[in-house]
């Protein structure tokens, strides 16, 4: 959920009053949002960097407000305060509107082939007479972090360049070229780099280095160019310096490279819904058109609003459809009921681009009509509980495990590879372990195979107990499987350890005999259960069997080998069982 | 108990005086170390009223190590004197003898011997009286049998200046008789026994008090881990509203399953590399349902079922990626989908088990951790039914006041349609983790003392107070 901070003052200016810090709050739950945080720039610098680094910061108070994810049209203050306003009824929610140029001829953006093999898309449009405050320019180029921080996720499927349109002159070629070949002045640097040396300028660069690698290994890179030659940017990494804007710019060229197409234009659209605020023609924005390699032009931005007949899905209770209609205007998408029966004829704006089915207006309605205030229910769903029969025997056994003496433990289903090979004298190839691609760190390479490491590395932990410690573990580890459709199934296992100054051999038999007891299985050769003695390097040479239930094997038991024991940081004989419990479902 | 002779040796002692008798004094006089009487004295204490004992301390002198051997053996200007024949002693000789340094010094300003220094053969010692009396011993012996009054102060303290004596605080008891004097004590017996039972002799016997002050002992028993006692009561909460519980044992899931099936975009950053576990043996997942497939990619990438969908190019590259299972609806999917292949009843499941986040661990998250989840699928459910099954589920949990320990929501047309399920069926759906509520339960603030290895076993122990399963919050 991404966390948009505004400055009180502003806000409670452009919505013309005052709220208490509680009322805003309300008003935030009422309208789908969370107040997160009351702070100013002073606090947030004081609590990251310390008090000193503090001092001469701003104590402005910001509100920190939690915006779902969906809803770019939050993600600044504009958006924020007509959000708000259109819910209060102080305000109807603004149709956007795409006008042509005055002289008729619109800005042309043309689109090399080149770009295919790394940014194959752009849209661009133009915000004509906007009037720049120091306010105005700070949320606008905080919106387009924002953007790109979340839809754009980090400039790698879109990136915003924005441009002062009177400093340069079309029509504009998005052309892709070698970065040996592309050499401009990027933003607020005095003097021209080659995109080669950009790149390694930029390394070192705490914001942009993160953007590097969209295009490092590219042979050719993304390069947008004005009539005489001059560059507007080096998508996604930099603008040129020559076009940047200024508070005193009043025309904004406003272009998006992106390699998806449908994102590059939501976020256009919420560029320009946002700032055509401040044009001389509040919310119009002049087109412009981009010419693709094949020829066709489109014409930007799409500010598409579509017309959405609905029916009333989970009303919340058994509101009219014209209440719901009324619910939904208020949340910046105009509707009215058709009269045939329960339907709406919703308008959905451009700035609503996570409305992409009739359940998101209906969420909407919901919201507007308060959750807290949907009365509760109780659905008619008539069913007979069942337990997954695996859990059910798991339950029955660790209660009566438990009463056997010995105490659960709780083990991570991950593990390094060398706690499941290694360290029980067994290679890794045997064990048909599950591995992972990207563990951050060697706790995290491997699904566990065996319970035993987990409860060996657990008493290694509670060395200062005392003694014995007798701990059991009933829990799935991960088989590679190639009957299953993953490659791979779990196992139900049950393992328990037995640590003490002897190694107690004959309190894990035991143990072994209550269990099959608890299982109805009785000791006998082929029809009930037998150990007979079996070779496992984990296991002292001698002293480990293994057990057979109706003749197949369902695991082992026996005396850990020392080296076993030390490798898990032990110093005290210890006897150990790990068997299938599936077997005796 | 003491021996009961000597307690009883005690008891004669004091009936004989009126006004007490002092403990050393009768060891003393018995011929016993002074702590048997102590320990008779204070197993009559504990037997009743029958002797009154006041701890007393007093002076008391006692021989050092060389004090006694003196008293053993004389003073060593006596023994220097034992030593000398008639006939003379070569001086060179007595030195040899260990007490012959001290004593000689000591027997010649006694003047009991003398010295011949011009003596031929070398210097040679004679004695110079015919017999000595050994007062230094005399007065150690008498010390020694306890009757240090027959000594002046100042030969005591001529005695404790050659280190022959030392002065030592001795605690004794004044004892006297009690009110239920007798110079015959009934042994208090300390626990019944079965022979006391069999033949009777309970009836006779004084029984010692217990201590209701002390602790009992520790019962020897095993424990059920904290989290998995929740996780009982939650399974047992579903059970008690009629959910039935899935088969959530596959922690390795396909993305498909994962997430493109629940409508989640293959570029969500939850697909990302950070924050979920991708497998690199077994890669890839294989066998989906064809049909079921194809309506998935259309619904993402071109929309359908009323929807606009998310208008990208799906790839089964991504969706054949395997990974370990990142929430436990991946198991709903699944369930939801089988149950779209049968002619449709309502169902209601639950599940409560692992799932796997490749997250920055910290004070409350891990890698892995239980997901609590409960989906009721039927015709026509609304919000009020998703608002009504949580409080029902939270009012049985014993939770008063609603926080975010969680997430609900009625799952998208995309996600079902495409499965094959009804229009008209809904499914409501919630989930919370169980590690969140069994730390705010049992009061843990660190996720590491609760889950894995490295908890106290100590805790497990410990934390299992859970008759009242109320949440305090």
């Amino acid at each position: 959920m991404p966390t948009v901070g505004v400055k009180r003052d502003l806000l409670f200016k452009a919505l013309g009053r005052t709220y208490t810090d509680e009322e805003f709050d309300e008003l935030c739950f009422e309208f789908g949002l969370e107040l997160d945080e009351i702070t100013s720039e002073k606090e947030i610098i004081s609590r990251e960097q310390g008090d000193s680094k503090a001092s001469g910061a701003s104590d402005i108070i910001l509100y920190k407000i939690d915006v779902p994810a969906n809803r770019y049209d939050l993600l600044c203050l504009e958006g924020l305060v007509r959000g708000l306003q259109v819910f209060k009824n102080k305000l109807e929610a603004p149709r956007y509107r795409r006008v042509s140029p005055v002289n008729g001829e619109p800005q042309k953006l043309i689109i090399t082939k080149e770009t295919a093999a790394v940014r194959p898309f752009a849209v661009a449009a133009v915000l004509r007479n906007i009037t720049f405050t120091q306010e105005r320019y700070d949320s606008f180029i905080e919106l387009q972090e924002k953007l790109h921080q979340n839809i754009c996720r980090k400039r790698s499927l879109v990136a915003i360049g924005t441009h002062d349109l009177d400093t340069i002159s079309g029509p504009f070629t998005y052309t892709a070229k070698a970065p040996g070949d592309i050499c401009f002045r990027p933003l607020n640097q005095t003097k021209e780099y080659t995109a080669t040396q950009l790149m390694s300028l930029y390394k070192t660069d705490s914001h942009l280095r993160h953007y590097l690698h969209i295009i490092e290994d590219k042979p050719v890179y993304p390069v947008i160019y004005d009539s005489n030659g001059i560059v507007l940017s080096m998508p996604p990494i930099i603008n040129g310096d020559h076009s940047k804007i200024t508070l005193k710019t009043k025309n904004v060229f406003i272009e998006c490279t992106a390699t998806d197409v449908t994102k590059a234009k939501i976020v256009l659209d919420m560029m320009v819904t946002m700032f055509s605020e401040y044009c001389s023609q509040p919310f119009t924005v002049e087109e412009a058109e981009v010419v693709y390699p094949d020829g066709k032009t489109c014409v930007y931005p799409t500010l598409a609003v579509s017309v959405q007949h609905c029916f009333v899905l989970c009303p919340p209770d058994s509101e009219s459809t014209e209440k719901i209609a009324q619910l939904l205007t208020r949340m910046c998408l105009r509707s009215r009921a058709t009269g045939v029966g329960d339907e709406i004829e919703v308008e959905i704006p451009p700035t609503r681009s996570d409305v992409i089915h009739a359940c998101d207006i209906m969420e909407d309605a919901a919201v507007a009509y308060g959750f807290n205030n949907i009365t509760r229910t109780t659905p008619r769903t008539y069913t007979v509980a069942h337990q997954f029969p695996l859990n059910k025997l798991t339950e029955l056994l660790r209660q009566d495990l438990a009463a056997a003496g010995f105490t659960e433990a709780l083990n991570f289903a991950l593990c390094s590879q060398e706690d499941i090979a290694d360290k029980l004298g067994k290679k890794i190839s045997e064990t048909k372990a599950a591995h992972i691609s990207n563990p951050k760190t060697a706790e995290f390479q491997v699904a566990r195979t065996t319970l035993l490491p987990g409860l060996l590395k657990t008493i290694a932990a509670n060395r200062k107990m005392p003694l014995p410690l007798k701990l059991f573990e009933i829990s799935d580890v991960v088989l590679q499987d190639e009957t299953k459709d993953v490659g791979a199934r779990n196992s139900r296992r049950f393992c328990a350890v037995y640590y003490n100054k002897s190694p107690g051999f004959e309190v894990i038999h035991g143990l072994l005999d209550r269990t099959m007891q608890l299982l109805d299985v009785k000791s006998a050769r082929g029809e009930g259960y037998h150990i007979q003695a079996a070779d496992d390097p984990t296991f002292f040479p001698g002293r480990c069997a293994e057990i057979f239930v109706q003749g197949k094997s369902v695991g082992r038991l026996g005396v850990l080998h020392p080296d076993v024991i030390n490798r898990f940081e032990l110093t005290m004989p210890c006897s150990a069982l790990e068997m299938d419990v599936e077997p005796f479902l | 108990m003491a021996d009961t002779g000597v307690v009883e040796a005690l008891l004669r002692r004091v009936e004989k005086v009126d006004d007490g008798v002092d403990s050393l004094e009768v060891a003393t006089s018995l011929e016993l170390d002074h702590q048997v009487i102590v320990g008779a004295v204070k197993s009559l204490q504990a037997v009743g009223d029958v002797i009154s004992a006041e701890l007393r301390s007093s002076k008391h002198w006692e021989l050092t190590d060389e004090g006694r051997e003196i008293a053993e053996h004389g003073s060593h200007e006596a023994r220097v004197f034992g030593s000398i024949p008639v006939e003379g002693l070569p001086q060179s000789e007595l030195m040899k003898l260990s007490f012959g340094k001290i004593g000689f010094s000591k027997a010649m300003s006694n003047k009991w011997i003398r010295l011949d220094k011009a003596h031929e053969g070398g210097p040679r010692i004679f004695r110079t009286v015919e017999s000595i009396e050994d007062q230094v011993r005399e007065k150690l012996l008498l010390l020694q049998k306890g009757n240090a009054s027959q000594l002046e102060e100042k030969e005591k303290n001529e005695l404790k200046k050659r280190k022959l004596l030392s002065e030592v605080t001795v605690k004794t008891y004044w004892i006297m008789k009690g009110n239920s004097f007798s110079t015959t004590v009934t042994k208090q017996e300390t626990e019944l026994t079965a022979e006391m039972i069999t033949n009777g002799s309970w009836k006779e016997k004084k029984f010692k008090p217990y201590n209701f002050e002390a602790m009992g002992v520790a019962p020897d028993c095993g424990h059920l881990h904290p989290l998995m006692k929740v996780r009982t009561q939650f399974r047992q909460i579903f059970l008690e509203m009629g959910f039935t519980e899935m088969p959530t044992n596959n922690f390795i899931e396909s993305s498909f399953w994962n997430f493109d099936s629940l409508f989640q975009p293959q570029q969500h950053p939850a697909r990302d590399q950070h924050d979920t576990f991708f497998l690199s043996d077994p890669a890839l997942a294989h066998d989906f349902p064809q049909d079921y497939l194809e309506r998935v990619k259309k619904v993402h990438s071109e929309g359908g079922f009323g929807s606009q969908g998310y208008k990208y190019d799906w790839k089964i590259e991504e969706a054949k990626k395997n990974i370990l299972r990142t929430h436990t609806t991946a198991v709903s999917a699944r369930m939801l989908y089988k149950l779209a292949q049968q002619k449709f009843t309502p169902v209601k499941y639950f599940s409560i088990d692992r799932v796997f986040r490749n997250e920055t661990l910290d004070a409350t998250h891990l890698a892995e951790f239980h997901q609590i989840e409960g989906v009721v699928a039927d015709y026509g459910l609304t919000l009020g039914d998703l608002m009504g099954v949580l409080h029902q589920f939270f009012t049985k949990l014993g939770l008063k006041k609603w926080v975010e320990v969680g997430n609900s929501g009625i799952f998208r047309p995309e996600m079902l349609l495409p499965m094959g399920l009804p229009e008209d069926v809904s499914v409501i759906a919630w989930g919370l983790s169980l590690e969140r509520p069994t730390m705010i339960k049992y009061g843990i603030n660190n996720i590491r003392e609760l889950v894995g290895h490295k908890v106290n076993l100590q805790m497990v122990y410990d934390k299992c107070g859970w008759t009242d399963f109320t949440f305090r919050m």
